[in-house]
């Protein structure tokens, strides 16, 4: 049962991952100036090569057709080969992914880190002062663009996960401290404050099964924040990962590049989410 | 309302009405170039210095601001009146209308924000004038950035459907477009009006990403993207601080937006 539910679960992801890459595909196709190419605009090409150019233009035209073979190949592992990069996608994926993995892992831990520590202290000092300079720390954050906080990772020279870190790091404080608040504030957690249970005590019996279900949730959906985070800090820090690509990609106007990449990152994000979704559900399913 | 509240609406009054009288308080044009005193520090002539090209800093604030500020609304309120066609219809209506209009607001949720617009950004046509740039770049973020708006809009158009008053409107014989426009939408009015408010800021900081990305407005307009973009430059934060200018007015007016920024008990009542 659990097995079709799962099987069933894993086609699904599959599904809205590739209808996702149609969606990009056609957004992309759509868009006006895509048949334009800076290449086309280089006076070094010859007649010849411009003219072939043009025509790989033409072939993308229909855009169904384009992604059906798309599809048909990459089914046989042949994602097919970058127009600004000349090089086969599942190699600049394969080297690529795994710097990013790195990179997001680290930026989250980092940020996780952060996170309970500052909302759980906020939660037992329970002092004005200390919540109002977590709020305006984290507000600050949030109203700095993350391309700048990836400049500034350049300017001190800290490591990019840091500038991933620091971009999740203010959007997740505010529902993890919102959620700890609401579940202190719990009759039978007062209760147990007021009869003298250690905070430790309290925190693993009785607050993390109450906010441990949408902390998971949480947990899913930053992933998704540190892959979009990614972007900017990779394409400013000048490293080379999913995120770079995807920005030289789209300033290529590398349509089988951007696809693959859309479908990956579309994967890597239904996942987290629906990973973080399945232990909440079997989590409270154990509470119940 | 409170101290604080009243001090960012100053702040973004103040904000807002400065650049619109750029005209006067700008010693010249944004694209104007002193050719002798490129790159200079702040002096008399220019107050935050020139850039790499001699352009007066001070000037292209101005003129960057009124641009940010003028756009961001707009490709507000066009967001906003998206999710109020899709999320609000696909509520009121509800079964498959509901659940294929939160697919596809799924679908985009699915991918990340930034990825999607350097996406849609880097497909417009290359030699385009700077004026129509800039109505690209914030049509792409009025287009692209209904998706979570519409999500709040359809699960309430989606719990007023079965209001009561919206039964009785029904019983009394008002069906279909009207009652959507006499009796549901005017109840949607405090969540577009929030979630209006909500995305000025988020669009702000999309346009700056995009700028310093070198996909947002195309030179010589200046906007808080492109400024931000000479950052990239610096080679130590004490170097030339006068460049933090606009980052400095970027975080003070996403600030006060998210100070003036309707309650949750506000947009309930």
């Amino acid at each position: 049962m659990l097995a079709r539910r799962m099987a069933r679960h894993g086609l699904t992801l599959i599904a809205i991952a590739l209808l996702g890459g149609f969606l990009c595909a056609t957004l992309v196709r759509l868009a006006p100036g895509f048949d334009s190419d800076e290449a086309q605009l280089d006076s070094h090409l010859s007649s010849a090569s411009i003219q072939a150019l043009r025509q790989s233009r033409i072939e993308q035209r229909n855009i169904f057709r384009f992604y059906l073979d798309s599809v048909g190949r990459a089914v046989h592992g042949d994602l097919g080969t970058s127009v600004s990069l000349q090089q086969p996608v599942s190699k600049l994926l394969g080297e690529r992914v795994p710097l990013t993995l790195r990179l997001v892992a680290m930026g989250l831990v980092m940020s996780w880190v952060a996170v309970t520590l500052l909302s759980l202290s906020a939660a037992w000092l329970r002092t004005f002062a200390y919540d109002a300079l977590a709020t305006l720390m984290t507000g600050l954050l949030l109203c700095i663009p993350a391309s700048v906080l990836a400049l500034l990772s350049v300017l001190w020279n800290v490591p990019g996960a840091l500038a991933i870190g620091l971009i999740i790091f203010p959007r997740d404080y505010r529902y993890v401290r919102n959620l700890l608040a609401k579940a202190y504030s719990l009759p039978h957690i007062v209760t147990a404050r007021a009869k003298g249970l250690s905070e430790l005590r309290i925190l693993f019996w009785h607050v993390i099964p109450v906010a441990g279900p949408q902390l998971l949730a949480l947990a899913g959906v930053s992933v998704s924040l540190a892959v979009g985070a990614a972007i900017p800090v990779e394409a400013l820090c000048g490293l080379a990962g999913i995120g770079q690509l995807a920005w030289q990609a789209a300033l290529g106007r590398d349509l089988p590049l951007l696809m693959n990449i859309t479908v990956l990152v579309t994967l890597v994000t239904l996942l987290a989410n629906s990973g973080a979704d399945v232990i909440a559900h079997m989590w409270r399913g154990q509470q119940a | 309302m409170s101290f604080w509240r009243k001090a960012a609406c100053a702040v973004l009054l103040l904000v807002v009405l400065v650049p619109l009288a750029a005209n006067w308080l700008a010693p010249a044009g944004y694209a104007k170039q002193y050719r002798e005193a490129a790159g200079a520090p702040p002096s008399h002539e220019h107050w935050l210095g020139t850039d790499d090209i001699g352009r007066d800093r001070f000037a292209r604030v101005l003129y960057g601001t009124r641009i940010s500020l003028l756009l961001a609304p707009a490709a507000a309120l066009l967001s906003t009146l998206m999710a109020a066609l899709v999320g609000g219809l696909a509520g009121y209506l509800g079964g498959t209308w509901a659940r294929s209009a939160m697919a596809i607001t799924d679908l985009f949720l699915s991918l990340p924000w930034l990825f999607l617009l350097i996406t849609v950004r880097a497909m417009m046509p290359l030699n385009v004038s700077p004026l129509v740039s800039v109505m690209t770049t914030f049509l792409i973020l009025g287009m692209l950035g209904w998706t979570s708006s519409a999500r709040v809009l359809c699960a309430t158009a989606g719990s007023l459907r079965n209001s009561d008053f919206v039964r009785q409107a029904r019983a009394a014989g008002i069906s279909g477009a009207r009652l959507f426009w006499i009796q549901v939408l005017p109840n949607l009015k405090p969540v577009l009006y929030a979630q209006f408010w909500i995305s000025i800021p988020a669009f702000i900081l999309s346009e700056a990403n995009l700028g310093i990305l070198g996909l947002g407005v195309a030179e010589p307009l200046p906007s808080w993207g492109s400024l931000l973009k000479e950052l990239e430059g610096l080679v130590s934060v004490g170097d030339e601080p006068w460049k933090f200018v606009p980052l400095i007015l970027l975080v003070m007016v996403v600030t006060a937006f998210q100070m003036v920024l309707p309650r949750g008990d506000e947009v309930a009542a």
